[in-house]
């Protein structure tokens, strides 16, 4: 059982959800990087993803883009990853969060050793298919770390059970088709899909895409099992005039938020 | 029967060896079932055949002809050089035999709004052309660096009706044209298909792409028996992503005595690293939804490419080709820049024929493959465009005043 999994068991108990913060490593620097995950602790979330920034991010909006951007600049790369997830793994269950590419040209179950060197519980890895997975399984499976899949509105209930099949520590619900960054409104089509993973698997099921706000997370918290948010924090640290001031209001942000997956049922 | 209901997932169609695929989110699985289903039903449903050859004989223009360029030859080793004239086709390119067999599927799929990428435009005024042509509402998405090279192409797609938007992310080129397409595609899935233009992406593309333009290797063929008598020495195209080349190599892929070479933009020179040559100077890795060679760093970022030619300035390649490559089948070199160029204007004054600058590239190969095999040699270059959309560039690069 990964640090995560003891989570989801945990919040289960706790009759909540789980807050997932995500924040690219490298950003806004590799030191700045270890003080927002320092900021995440202190409001309290209960689990965070460090990005892998890429080249070539299809699935990532304007905000997410800007900060991979400047974690490239910054010069980050495979060692500066396994360095924020083991600061992030310290105090919390961590996960990796990357495109396909940086795992194979790193070597695959070299990448999902590394992960698990580190204290990593798992990779989310949203532009890998299951058809293409056979190698990455069985390294997730040998270094003992849970292969995260991301399932999207559009995916039909035959393909859910078969991707869900493959995953591990919890099932990512896209919650809208489109790319990553914060909406006014959480689409109604993620309580549907929410509704028709349960069907198909008993993993936990956290949802992402578009939730910013206390309001927006209390909203999931009602039907999933975790809540993940990434471009509000991200643009919390753009937005600030000096680094301290976005680092205390990604704290103030996560207090609220943790405040919002609790109010939900 | 879909992919989604066999046993062995691992067997998916889509691959060529280790390469090809399909690396792409979630939410637009379906999309690629979907499109792979229709494909693979319209290749054996004489109605879309037909349709699609009526276009192809009333409005692209085809069979397009062969010309044999004797003047030219004389700067190719004395060899036979026979040119296969897709740059008289309609828009002038290859580009048209895709997006008609493309915009013909988007019809029969229900959708009612295409995107697409472009580099060098030729992508861009055929998308828009066979969107025109059937009713569809087209947006073209295409590199703000690219926007200025091309110029003349935007205002084409423009009068066609199309709407073009510069991508300002990344390298402002095709790259990035291409991510904003996806980035467009996972939003609007539902409602719209995306007309990606080359051999390359998450299966079905590479090889729908590929049977929509393998009629050029089809005519060819026939056509050269016809003249010669014989089958060619040697075939050869430029490769950016390789539609062109896959396209006529296609059909001489089972002819063993003939080589296929293909011909990737050197830039500046492989060994200067400025360059957009994928298969001479880049690793296997994953790009855009497919397994292929790819221009990458040690952490996996795809490196930025270079060539003077939009069309080539590509860092990746498909996935066919890498394994092409890897049996031996095809061979692959780099061609600079300047070595383009001289070929660029070496037809133009030898033949009176203007080349698009991609295509440069393969008729710079040709003056290197001729002086190889000699005079009895029989070697054809697929004039996969014309240099119209060029002239600019060509005009600049060559210090000819323009006011």
């Amino acid at each position: 059982m990964t640090a995560l999994d003891q989570l989801f068991v945990k919040v289960r108990a706790e009759n909540r959800a789980a807050l997932i913060a995500y924040i690219p490593a490298g950003f806004p620097s590799q030191a700045g990087c270890h003080r927002v995950i320092a900021a995440f602790i202190a409001g309290g979330v209960d689990a965070i993803e460090i990005g892998y920034p890429y080249s070539d991010p299809v699935m990532d909006g304007p905000t997410i883009q800007a900060a991979a951007v400047t974690s490239l600049e910054n010069g980050t790369g495979a060692q500066e990853v396994l360095a924020a997830l083991k600061v992030a793994s310290a105090s919390v269950p961590a996960v990796v969060m990357t495109y396909w590419n940086p795992i194979e040209r790193f070597g695959v179950t070299g990448f999902a050793a590394a992960i698990a060197e580190n204290g990593g519980s798992g990779v989310i890895t949203p532009d890998l298919t299951i058809e293409e997975s056979t190698g990455w399984i069985d390294a997730t499976d040998d270094s003992a770390i849970n292969p995260i899949y991301v399932v999207a509105p559009s995916t039909k209930d035959a393909r859910l059970a078969q991707v869900t099949s493959k995953c591990g520590g919890f099932v990512y619900a896209a919650s809208l088709m489109g790319v990553t960054g914060a909406r006014a409104t959480v689409s109604t089509g993620a309580a549907d899909l929410v509704a028709r993973v349960r069907k198909v698997t008993d993993l936990p099921i956290a949802v992402g895409l578009g939730v910013s706000t206390r309001e927006q997370a209390k909203g999931v918290a009602a039907y999933a099992d975790g809540v993940i948010v990434g471009s509000a924090f991200i643009k919390a640290m753009q937005d600030a005039p000096s680094e301290e001031a976005g680092l205390a209001a990604v704290t103030e942000l996560a207090r609220e938020l943790a405040k919002g997956v609790r109010e939900g049922r | 029967m879909s992919t989604s209901s066999r046993e062995d997932l691992s067997a998916i169609l889509g691959h060529f060896g280790p390469y090809g695929g399909r690396f792409v989110p979630e939410a637009l699985i379906g999309a690629l079932e979907e499109l792979e289903e229709a494909h693979r039903i319209s290749q054996s449903d004489p109605t879309f055949l037909a349709e699609l050859a009526e276009l192809h004989r009333t409005y692209t223009g085809r069979p397009s002809i062969i010309t044999e360029a004797k003047r030219f030859a004389e700067h190719a080793g004395g060899a036979r050089i026979i040119l296969k004239r897709e740059d008289l086709n309609h828009t002038g390119s290859h580009k048209i035999n895709n997006v008609l067999g493309q915009a013909l599927l988007t019809k029969r799929m229900g959708k009612k709004r295409i995107i697409a990428e472009t580099g060098a435009g030729q992508h861009g005024v055929a998308s828009a052309t066979a969107a025109a042509l059937m009713g569809l509402e087209c947006v073209v998405y295409m590199g703000e660096e690219d926007t200025k090279r091309q110029s003349l192409n935007v205002a084409r797609m423009k009068l066609l009706g199309a709407e073009v938007i510069p991508v300002t992310s990344g390298s402002r080129t095709l790259k990035d044209a291409i991510n904003e397409a996806m980035r467009d595609w996972v939003t609007n899935v539902e409602t719209t298909h995306y007309m990606l233009g080359t051999v390359a992406g998450p299966h079905p593309f590479p090889t729908m792409v590929r049977d929509f333009h393998k009629i050029i290797g089809e005519e060819t063929r026939e056509q050269v028996l016809a003249l010669t008598g014989r089958l060619p020495d040697a075939v050869l195209a430029c490769v950016g992503g390789g539609s062109n080349a896959i396209g006529i190599f296609h059909r001489f892929i089972s002819d063993p005595s003939v080589r296929l070479i293909g011909l990737e933009a050197g830039g500046d020179g492989v060994e200067t690293g400025r360059h957009a040559a994928t298969i001479t100077g880049g690793t296997p890795g994953v790009l855009h939804g497919t397994r292929s060679y790819v221009l990458q760093d040690e952490n996996g970022q795809t490196v930025e490419s270079h060539s003077i030619s939009a069309g080539l300035d590509y860092p990746g390649v498909g996935p066919e080709h890498a394994y092409l490559h890897d049996i031996g089948r095809a061979e692959y070199r780099a061609i600079t820049d300047a070595q383009a160029m001289h070929a660029f204007a070496l037809l133009s004054k030898t033949e009176g024929i203007i080349p698009a600058i991609e295509t440069a590239h393969a008729l710079a190969g040709a003056m290197q493959v001729g002086n190889e095999l000699g005079k009895d040699a029989i070697i054809v270059i697929n004039l996969s465009g014309r240099g119209d959309k060029d002239v600019q560039t060509a005009a600049s690069y060559f210090g000819i005043p323009l006011d």
